[in-house]
């Protein structure tokens, strides 16, 4: 308990410089657009006269410096203050926290699938490398690979939902249909299969490939050559030798693959209309709406250094070699 | 040349240049496998696929021929992401050297950096680099660059790392070759490899990068682009699904050709490490 202490101690301190990063690079980013958000605002409403475009860039702090607002942000940042939507006319944070809810059950059943089925698959192929079974799925892996995320969204709507009509095609759930407790979250449930689906078959394609590859250089091992010299049952090899050391790559690849799932929920969202954290992005792009976008860089930045503390503290259960002595880089 | 023969003689190395061989070839010549503008009116509406032999995969909404734009979409998806893998590998290779040849401070900074590039998702990146610039085709490629370059400079930093402590770098110093000569002769060309191979899958990503971008109307708009077809297609889904389905299907072929590819260069530069 001690060194999970620790690891979370460490990684909290080295991720407030990188976080830091994030926080100038985007900063300078959206301050090279040409327009600020009072331009945006006025378009919005119509025009207005240069007074009252004057008058709000001084309510905003927006005739300030550059460098000064760059110390506002990131001092009123530490306060959990992400600033105030121009497009939406409500805080940044409140709006973020209303749609987070949905991503995070999105990707997280889409991770929880993907993850079972593609290290159960991988466990199946890595069996037996180089076998008709092992062939036969990594070649299949490979093309669902290779398949964007909205187009596989797109093809498997076709299919349920407009030719079959079995599944609903937008949305997070049936708008005012007076559901609640058990009905509701079936019908959520129903929302949710096709965009899990499309999200989980490419995920899982990844995490096959990677249960296989691992799987395949365990078999060549000394321990592995030690257990069957032993003349353990081949099922015991498999499971308890070399798929158990194929797995620990498995958890390291969640980490590095959750800032990717992130981004690609955007597409996701959109395609099935969910109003979620990736649609977000997209009307906080269409609406020229720095802060917004500005405040969902920072959330997913923070997301992805909590899962990747999360995957750590995984890994460190699970390999007791991980000490809490290794230098952090 | 002798790598070449060796990626050949992998199954995945044959099919997946095959593959590749054949999409450029398309890239090149589209111009004249179908003449004029793509994105030109060309003939009647919503003309379904197989019916008419002058447009054999039908025509769009407003009556383009769905052919001719996944041919001349082949030219953007392979420039973006070839160019975008380049930038991605330069970048990459120019941090990853600097901070693993100055180390100290330098490479932490560099390092944080790194770090900090490999959080923000890169597709959100691209997304506000896009929105911030304007869609052009460079400012698309600089976009999904700065979203990849991360990799290949923590792959290139650890490779000069482990390669500089090898026997042969030390004596390189030890005859007195300059430092520089040293990286340059010594130490870059064997830190190139898994590099390269790792390019591979960038050009892979760039490509689906681009096609989400331009499907989500952040594409260039006076080229056309497999991705900007499927989200045309995406408004008539119920009535004319073949208008998504095809340029995705060249979507996913080049795409599997990269993987193939990859996968093929990766094992002919494994059976050709001589080194320990």
């Amino acid at each position: 308990m001690n060194r999970a202490i620790r690891l979370i101690r460490r990684r909290a301190i080295s991720s407030i410089p990188v976080l830091l990063i994030v926080v100038v690079l985007t900063f300078l980013l959206l301050e090279s657009a040409s327009g600020d958000a009072v331009d945006a605002y006025l378009l919005s409403i119509g025009g207005g006269d240069a007074t009252v475009a004057q008058s709000l860039r001084q309510a905003y702090g927006l005739d300030q410096s550059m460098l000064a607002r760059l110390w506002l942000y990131v001092s009123s940042l530490a306060k959990l203050d992400l600033g105030w939507s121009v497009a939406f006319g409500r805080p940044v944070l409140d709006l973020i926290l209303e749609r987070l809810p949905n991503t995070l059950l999105l990707m997280g059943s889409a991770t929880a699938l993907s993850f079972g089925l593609g290290s159960a698959l991988g466990i199946v192929a890595g069996a037996k490398p180089e076998s008709i079974i092992d062939r036969a799925l990594s070649t299949c892996s490979l093309i669902l690979y290779a398949i964007p995320s909205f187009w596989l969204g797109l093809v498997l709507s076709i299919v349920f939902a407009v030719q079959l009509r079995w599944l609903p095609t937008s949305g997070i759930e049936t708008i005012a249909s007076g559901k609640a407790g058990l009905a509701r979250a079936m019908d959520i449930a129903r929302h949710l299969v096709l965009p899990v689906g499309a999200l989980a078959l490419i995920y899982m394609a990844l995490f096959l490939r990677v249960m296989r590859s691992g799987m395949a250089e365990a078999w060549t091992l000394d321990f592995v050559l030690f257990a069957r010299s032993k003349g353990l049952s081949r099922s015991r090899i498999v499971l308890r030798h070399v798929a158990r050391n194929a797995m620990l790559p498995l958890v390291t690849m969640l980490g590095l693959q959750s800032a990717a799932m992130l981004g690609g929920s955007v597409v996701i969202e959109s395609i099935f209309a969910i109003p979620g954290f990736g649609r977000l992005a997209q009307e906080a792009v269409s609406g020229r709406d720095a802060p917004l976008l500005m405040g969902i860089i920072v959330v997913s930045a923070v997301l992805v250094i909590c899962v990747n503390l999360l995957v750590d503290l995984v890994y460190a259960a699970l390999d007791p070699r991980v000490g809490a002595s290794e230098p952090n880089s | 040349m002798r790598l070449l023969r060796d990626l050949v003689r992998t199954p995945e190395g044959a099919i997946g240049l095959g593959i590749l061989a054949a999409l450029v070839l398309v890239a090149l010549f589209a111009p004249m496998l179908s003449a004029g503008d793509p994105l030109r009116i060309a003939g009647r509406a919503l003309l379904p696929p197989f019916t008419d032999p002058a447009f054999p995969l039908g025509t769009d909404r407003l009556g383009r021929d769905v052919l001719a734009g996944i041919l001349h979409g082949t030219r953007t998806s392979l420039a973006v992401g070839l160019a975008a893998a380049l930038a991605a590998i330069a970048i990459g290779l120019c941090v990853g050297l600097t901070a693993g040849f100055a180390g100290g401070l330098v490479d932490e900074g560099l390092m944080r950096i790194v770090d900090a590039f490999q959080i923000v998702p890169s597709f959100l990146l691209a997304l506000a680099f896009v929105s911030v610039i304007g869609a052009s085709v460079p400012v698309v490629v600089l976009a999904i660059a700065l979203g990849a370059w991360a990799d290949p400079a923590r792959l290139t930093r650890a490779q000069v790392l482990s390669i500089r402590e090898r026997d042969y770098v030390a004596s390189a110093r030890v005859i007195g070759m300059h430092p520089a000569e040293i990286a340059f002769r010594e130490i870059l060309p064997n830190a190139l490899p898994p590099v390269l191979a790792l390019s591979a899958i960038i050009v892979a990503a760039a490509i689906l990068t681009e096609a989400a971008l331009s499907f989500l109307g952040l594409g260039d708009p006076n080229v056309v682009t497999w991705g900007s077809m499927i989200a045309e297609g995406r408004n008539i889904l119920r009535s004319s699904p073949s208008l998504s389905i095809f340029p995705g299907i060249a979507l996913v072929v080049t795409v599997v050709g990269v993987y193939l590819f990859s996968e093929g260069l990766t094992k002919a530069l494994g059976g050709r490490r001589l080194e320990p």
